[in-house]
């Protein structure tokens, strides 16, 4: 065994990240480590490259007990990681990046013709045919991935860590990539590969470890076991537990049927984020938005909002075109967008809750017409008393607020505003479980009010039980749509499985 | 082989010296001398090797708006101690870059230390700097040491009766110096890791907070050295002197091709920046004519031509990643 | 009101000890005489010559509340000096003159802006561009010489008296009057605060941040044009040289130790000019005192670094990261997205 990690636990003040994980790896396999937000993968690569202390547990490497205190510890001893976001520099050459801080020297200056020949002996076997002189930054992604896994190989040699190395590459891209990994596997590294694209661990890996709010679910030869198997495993769910949504939502979805359509969105879409799809929403409606992490939820929202303008497609209501290109032409549209990371796109931390919630109203009426400060005032207090959002006053700066709380606050600042549509991703994400049954239930209310809301959520069975219809996303595709009797969990573990239930398959991800 | 792109903006900077070389030659052929380029190297002395410190400054992603005081502060200094004692100048010298070498170690310090934005804490040392010349003296003090004559009169003639000055070349020098810190040192790959993204640098293993003392040190030494130069060339210490030498420094260095927020550049380019500077005050003094006025717009221009420059380069590389 | 008070109390007992510390020294500090149908006096005599700074803190406020700077101030006010006086002395009159002047404040405004809302350089090498450009401008303007003109109503902007009160003192504190009333009777202040403390989630809430920022600097020159007017008027001339040299500076100082953060975000603008008034203090009290002026300058640097460190909330995280290292912790707080929660 090459790697080997008994009981290992680390917690933070609130929550436990892992609770006595083991994991394995062997010399000449790709082991993929899954798990969705909060299973504890980062925690556990964070305790492996020496980013985090660990509170209990080993960690045997060639069978000596390791405890790296620091990433170039971890370098040292034998472990490399690649992360997504290449961690190189993009405006030093190939060269400085692979060599860099061994620059071979002569006279204690930097040997550059010898740089270049380490560099391009350490890139030989990649096959990769680049210019080393040239600025990192001058290459695709691609490119700095495989010079990113070229310098983590050449420093540490034993174990190679990939975390999410394919998430901005195109297919084919990807297939290099593999090419190398491959290439690196029967050279007989250990490889541990994170990814939340379930084909692609299906494609390269051996076996597969599955974590679970901080525990290890299992451990299983990638062979021996198939798509749904492997999501059910990461969702914790077994499918015939899974209680029925049944037919209140029936009845439910007649009406839904029979309602007006407010908004129609076609072939709304931009290369590398999402393929382009349609969306009908109807008036009180709740659309819910399912995927795994990187599939493509978030990136339809933002298409849909105009944080990130759509290449292709078009919206239009009952009086025609609707224009969404930015977030001011969809808010004076009548959308609403309630970001996922609340701290960089949700919140203002320096202003008061009161200044945060009256924002977006003031933006839409214009600097020169200033809300009345005691409407402001009342306005907060309505909001405050009607979400139950907990802070001394309405005064208080919103980064003081507990994340529940400051969702709360952002939500009041669209409700506000009185969306027609409104969107809302990951609105239960990071708080804590009485607030999630009070935003459920507001969310009801809005509908109620005639309100459309489109929400994304990870938690199936918030979803299913908050949603009228629910869209399941796989690989940046709209891959199915769920009705009436459809909206269960099962069937959105089904569709992002791909289990062919219907003809739905034809978008089937090709990769 | 094509030529690599990280070399544009110091090909554009050696193509626009050697075409307004040309411009000028066109129509005044003398300005194609021996004399006139030592000239050129003896007028700019002072501000090629203050360049150098900026320009590693810069390269980090900082900035030193100290540098024109502390050039001030030398000329002072030394002058005043020469007044005042009997030492050799050299060992005045010694003292003095000491000085500003921990001077420029101490804004390093503070600058990773507390976190602070590099422009307000040298914004500080700039009026620490100017404040400790004028409580030294507020007058000019000249300084008559044949030492100092004798630096002022090594020249080496350059075929065609040129003037190679003792300060033009020690400016060359520094300049070559300066270069293999940044392009041929560890620290100097430090340097310009730091400037590619902090975050970044740490996990390939930088020390951020000792390379960021030794960048402003190296700047306050070099401020110092120019503080020498100056005083050489001028032959007095006056602290209301090189008051702006700073903002004249950070332009040298953008149309040298460095940009201003960090991470690329030439320390090459610099001196081509400082010669292309100089060249326009040249030909308005040669012009006759022309106001002095036209040098500020030209430079303003040629900065603007620069960072647009440089802001193409990075969407066309950001839109090929 | 209450919070108002409190947010500038720092400047205000910063103010009185500077001003008790020189009349210790200089008794007659406080004294205030009326002559001649004008006061005059050590203290009228701060205001008055504490305008250019002042007018400037003004709109460097609003630059740095969205996290910018403007180096440019100093020259923009030669520039629109210039431009004031060579419109004077061609016999435009002062009406028209006093509108060239602050339309090119707004101009060189709206350049500085455009480079940093539309073509997206920093502020700092933005203005740096205009600041070290400007002045060959304004030299452009005057020919290089001093222009100076003669016209009573001009001059009286920078060295006349309406109601025994030197008009440049009301000036500056109508122009800070207006704009904290524009900002705070209005919407604007709260909208360049959002977008100095959080740009991106400023633009999901429907702010338009492109022409907020255009609009700031375009304060800023204004602020700036008006500074350069009374500049030109008190010594009757525009000195393209030495009108409003390092004067930015000064603004950034006053700005700075009026508790604003360079990180943007609060801003109060009645701090910022009492900390135009602290520096002005400064400069004139060590020269009433008998001490040499040379001290002005470190004592500025002192000032720089004391409301850095007091006021920097860098410095408490700065406390924590030593204590932290102290215990050999090395994990950075999980992050917010893929750590458990």
């Amino acid at each position: 065994m090459l790697l080997s990690i008994r009981s290992l636990s680390k917690a933070f003040p609130g929550t436990k990240a892992l609770d006595a994980v083991d994991f394995d790896l062997e010399a000449g396999e790709v082991h993929a480590l899954l798990g969705e937000n909060g299973a504890g993968k980062s925690t556990l690569i964070k305790c492996l490259t020496g980013a985090y202390r660990r509170d209990a547990g080993e960690i045997w490497l060639d069978g000596a007990q390791i405890s790296p205190e620091s990433t170039s510890q971890a370098q040292d001893l034998g472990i490399g990681t690649v992360y997504q976001e290449v961690n190189l520099l993009p405006n030093l050459t190939v060269a400085q990046n692979l060599t860099f801080g061994r620059e071979p020297r002569r006279f204690g200056m930097i040997d550059g013709r010898a740089q270049t020949r380490m560099a391009e002996e350490m890139l030989r076997g990649y096959g990769l045919e680049i210019d080393v002189s040239r600025d990192l930054g001058f290459y695709s992604v691609a490119v700095q991935q495989v010079v990113a896994i070229a310098r983590a190989v050449a420093l540490s040699g034993k174990v190679l860590i990939l975390d999410e190395p394919t998430a901005s590459l195109d297919a084919a891209e990807v297939r290099m990539l593999f090419d190398v990994v491959r290439g690196l596997r029967d050279k007989g590294l250990g490889i541990v590969f994170v990814s939340h694209f379930l084909d692609q661990v299906f494609e390269i890996c051996d076996r597969l470890t599955v974590l679970r709010n901080g525990r290890k679910i299992t451990t299983e030869r990638v062979a021996e076991l198939n798509r749904l198997q492997l999501i059910e495993h990461m969702l914790g769910r077994e499918l015939e537990d899974v209680t029925e949504h049944g037919a209140a939502k029936g009845s439910g979805d007649d009406q839904a049927q029979s309602r007006a359509e407010i908004l129609h969105f076609e072939k709304i879409g931009r290369p590398g984020l999402v393929e382009p799809f349609d969306l009908s929403v109807r008036e009180g409606e709740v659309i819910g938005l399912a995927g795994l992490l990187g599939s493509g939820r978030t990136e339809s929202a933002e298409l849909l909002f105009g944080v990130r303008s759509p290449a292709t497609g078009s919206a239009r209501d009952a009086e025609g075109a609707v224009a969404h290109g930015t977030p001011r032409e969809a808010i004076r549209s009548g959308f609403g967008f309630a970001p996922e990371d609340r701290k960089t796109d949700g919140i203002i931390a320096d202003l008061s809750v009161r200044e945060n919630i009256i924002l977006a109203l003031q933006a839409r009426r214009g600097w020169t017409r200033p809300i009345p400060r005691a409407e402001q005032n009342r306005l907060a207090q309505k909001y405050i008393d009607r979400l139950d959002i907990r802070t001394s006053d309405a005064e208080k700066a919103i980064g003081d607020l507990s994340g529940g709380n400051q969702q709360k606050v952002v939500l009041a600042r669209w409700l506000a505003m009185n969306p027609r549509f409104l969107i809302l991703d990951e609105p239960t994400r990071g708080i804590d479980v009485g607030a999630h049954a009070e935003i459920l239930r507001l969310i009801r209310e809005l509908t109620e009010a005639g309100m459309s809301v489109l929400v994304i959520s990870s938690e199936f069975d918030e979803l299913v039980a908050a949603s009228d219809r629910i869209i399941v996303l796989r690989d940046r595709r709209h891959v199915r749509e769920l009705t009436g009797s459809e909206v269960a969990a099962d069937e959105i573990v089904r569709a992002i499985a791909g289990r062919p239930a219907e003809p739905a398959t034809t978008m089937e991800a090709t990769r | 082989m094509s030529v690599n792109p990280r070399l544009y903006p110091l090909l554009a900077t050696i193509g626009i010296f050697i075409a307004a070389y040309i411009v000028c030659w066109l129509q005044f052929p003398y300005m194609l001398s021996t004399r006139v380029a030592g000239n050129l190297l003896t007028d700019n002395a002072y501000l090629g090797i203050v360049a150098v410190g900026m320009t590693l400054v810069i390269l980090s992603g900082g900035i030193d708006l100290s540098v024109g005081s502390v050039i001030a502060f030398s000329g002072v200094f030394i002058a005043v101690v020469l007044r005042e004692t009997g030492l050799h100048p050299l060992i005045v010298f010694a003292m003095l870059l000491s000085i500003t070498t921990a001077f420029g170690a101490a804004m390093g310090g503070i600058i990773h230390g507390l976190a602070m934005p590099p422009f307000i804490v040298t914004l500080a040392g700039m009026f620490l700097a100017r404040g400790a010349s004028y409580m030294l003296t507020i007058d000019s003090v000249p300084i008559s040491d044949p030492f100092y004559e004798a630096l002022k009169d090594a020249y080496w003639l350059m075929p065609g009766k040129g003037r190679l000055t003792f300060i033009g070349i020690l400016m060359l020098l520094s300049v070559a110096v300066g270069a293999l810190i940044a392009h041929r040192t560890r620290f100097g790959a430090s340097v310009f890791a730091i400037g590619g993204g902090e975050h970044t640098a740490r996990l390939m293993g930088v020390r951020v907070g000792p390379v960021t003392v030794g960048i402003y040190a190296f700047s306050g030494f070099m401020a110092g050295l120019s503080g020498i130069v100056f005083s050489i060339y001028t032959g007095s210490g006056y602290p209301l002197a090189t008051v702006g030498a700073e903002l004249t420094a950070i332009a040298a260095v953008v149309i040298g091709g460095t940009l201003l927020t960090g991470g690329a550049g030439y320390m090459v380019g610099t001196l081509f920046g400082v010669l292309t500077m100089g060249l326009i005050q040249t030909y308005i003094v040669f012009d006759g004519s022309l106001s002095s006025w036209w040098a500020k717009i030209v430079i303003g221009v040629l900065l603007l031509l620069f960072i647009l420059l440089q802001r193409g380069l990075l969407r066309v590389t950001a839109l090929r990643a | 009101m209450k919070r108002a008070l409190r947010r500038v109390l720092p400047q205000i007992v910063t103010l009185a000890i500077l001003m008790a510390l020189t009349s210790v020294f200089f008794p007659q500090f406080l004294a205030v005489d009326y002559q001649g149908g004008r006061l005059s006096g050590p203290v009228v005599d701060v205001l008055k010559r504490g305008a250019p700074v002042a007018l400037l803190a003004v709109g460097m406020t609003l630059v740095i509340a969205t996290r910018g700077i403007d180096l440019s101030v100093g020259t923009v006010m030669a520039i629109t000096g210039a431009a004031g006086a060579w419109a004077i002395a061609s016999g435009w009159g002062v009406g028209p003159a006093l509108l060239l002047a602050l339309a090119t404040g707004l101009v060189c405004g709206l350049w500085n802006g455009c480079l940093v809302a539309i073509i997206g350089i920093q502020p700092i090498v933005a203005t740096l561009i205009l600041m070290t450009s400007g002045r060959g401008i304004a030299q452009l303007i005057t020919e290089g010489r001093i222009l100076t003109f003669n016209d009573p109503a001009f001059s009286w902007l920078g060295s006349g008296s309406l109601a025994a009160v030197p008009v440049p003192i009301f000036i500056w504190v109508l122009t800070a009057i207006a704009f904290a009333a524009l900002m705070r009777r209005t919407a604007l202040g709260l909208l360049v605060e959002a977008i100095g403390i959080n740009r991106s989630a400023s633009a999901l809430a429907g702010i338009n941040a492109k022409v907020l920022l255009i609009a700031v600097y375009m304060a800023s020159g204004l602020c700036a044009a008006l500074a350069g007017i009374i500049a030109t008027a008190d010594i009757r001339g525009a000195d393209a040289n030495n009108a409003g040299l390092w004067l930015e500076l000064d603004a950034i100082l006053a700005v700075v130790i009026g508790g604003n953060s360079l990180l943007g975000g609060r801003f109060s603008i009645a701090a910022s000019v009492l900390g135009a008034m602290i520096i002005q203090t400064i400069d004139t009290g060590i020269l009433l005192s008998g001490f040499p002026s040379e001290y002005n300058l470190v004592i500025k640097a002192g000032l720089v670094l004391t409301v850095l460190v007091v006021q920097s909330p860098n410095m408490a995280r700065h406390w924590f990261l030593l204590r932290r290292r102290a215990q050999r912790l090395r994990e950075p707080a999980p992050v917010e997205g893929s750590a458990p929660r």
